[in-house]
């Protein structure tokens, strides 16, 4: 605990420990957590002279923030008008079920945490995925277990997926669209 | 001073007063849920909704940030404004149903039906509680938190806040999460029960000929000029 006190301390310090700076000293804080422990806010507070709820206020109002830990991969699936459309919500479902939590959680072995986003503002590759800041344009169902395969190799469950992912490759899922 | 016209009368305001604080002092009466006298205006509730401009080109806005200048023209009272201001007494009360403020404004403005869902929460998300607490009892306790629909009004993590003295202000200044009075309709959401009275007038009057003016008007000239 000690330690990350520290570690916080000279996140604060590297921006002037000015109130101005609170979104950044956030975001490195959450970069260097994967997300905004409870304790971290309290001290960011008391260093920058401000009321705890204005930085909760600021925590909990961008979505780049998170007060719960997250999962080593963050999976996002746009969910706007133009993914939707092209069926952002049944990729959305394939991965709830590949992942087995709902949008919004955390995988049971802290491996993957699944988020909606409104949009990304790639709207012409649409439907789109993106895991750990990839963007997987034009994605269907079958690329989905490919597309979470990529980060999730040392693992058990994934060697299942993966057996079965791999004939519904890059070519499976082109000729599935042209069908 | 600054002249302008309210309501096709040439008024005079102070520099710096809001077309709120001028149209109080000449005793118009524009309902607010958001504004209290002491602390800084938010603009939240859009109740003191005003017309300004010419019509073609008028539009809505909240009197109570709104500053005076030379030449406006403001009418508090147009058809408009009160459609306005039904809506949002009609969105509001579907969100929380309980507020006896918030029922009264409906009886008044005549809101007789709330086309929403009821969500049966106790806070209108004014704001006033959060203002309260950091700038008059300067404790700074209560803030908002999350957006859009999950917006909430709530201490940090949603426990016991150190800097709360349980001085009860947030409570004694909320128009929403108290009991509403019990009328006879008072299972459903919208009470009504103040318009199965008689009316005050049967005629329609002029605003200045109204002598409800001063008082607060029954609105009744305005239901009956509309159905």
């Amino acid at each position: 605990m000690d330690t990350d006190t520290t570690k916080i301390q000279s996140l604060i310090d590297k921006h002037r420990g000015l109130k101005k700076n609170l979104i950044a000293i956030l975001l490195d804080v959450q970069e260097s957590f994967n997300y905004l422990p409870p304790e971290s806010l309290r001290q960011v507070a008391k260093s920058l002279d401000m009321p705890l709820i204005d930085i909760l206020g600021v925590a909990t109002f961008y979505r780049a923030f998170s007060l719960k830990p997250r999962g080593k991969h963050m999976c996002l699936v746009c969910l706007g008008t133009a993914c939707h459309v092209r069926g952002g919500q049944k990729i959305l479902e394939e991965i709830e079920r590949k992942l087995g939590v709902p949008a919004g959680e955390n995988t049971p072995d802290g491996q993957f945490t699944l988020e909606t986003v409104a949009c990304l503002g790639c709207c012409a590759i649409g439907p789109v995925v993106v895991v750990d800041g990839e963007y997987n344009g034009h994605a269907t169902i079958r690329k989905v277990g490919p597309i979470l395969d990529k980060c999730a190799k040392p693992k058990k469950s994934g060697q299942k997926r993966k057996a079965g992912a791999k004939p519904a490759g890059r070519r499976g899922g082109r000729t599935a669209r042209k069908k | 001073m600054i002249e302008f016209i309210l309501n096709g009368l040439p008024v005079k305001a102070e520099e710096g007063w809001t077309v709120l604080e001028t149209a109080k002092f000449y005793g118009l009466e524009i309902p607010t849920l958001c504004h209290h006298e002491g602390l800084t205006e938010f603009g939240g509730c859009r109740l003191c909704l005003v017309e300004i401009g010419e019509p073609p080109k008028s539009k809505l806005v909240t009197s109570c940030t709104y500053p005076v200048e030379a030449g406006l023209v403001v009418r508090t009272d147009t058809n408009r404004v009160w459609a306005a201001r039904r809506m949002m007494i009609e969105l509001m009360i579907s969100v929380a149903p309980g507020s006896k403020v918030l029922q009264d404004l409906a009886s008044k403005f005549g809101v007789t039906r709330v086309r929403f869902t009821p969500r049966n929460e106790e806070c209108i998300l004014c704001g006033l509680c959060v203002r309260m607490c950091a700038e008059q009892m300067d404790g700074r306790a209560i803030g908002f938190q999350q957006r859009g629909h999950k917006r909430k009004i709530s201490t940090p993590f949603d426990i016991r806040s150190e800097e709360c003295r349980l001085c009860g202000a947030c409570m004694y200044i909320c128009p929403a999460c108290q009991l509403r009075c019990q009328g006879p309709n008072a299972e459903t959401a919208l009470c009504n029960a103040c318009l199965t009275m008689d009316p005050t007038c049967l005629e329609h009057y002029d605003e200045l000929q109204c002598w409800m003016y001063d008082a607060g008007r029954c609105g009744t000239c305005v239901r009956e000029k509309k159905s």
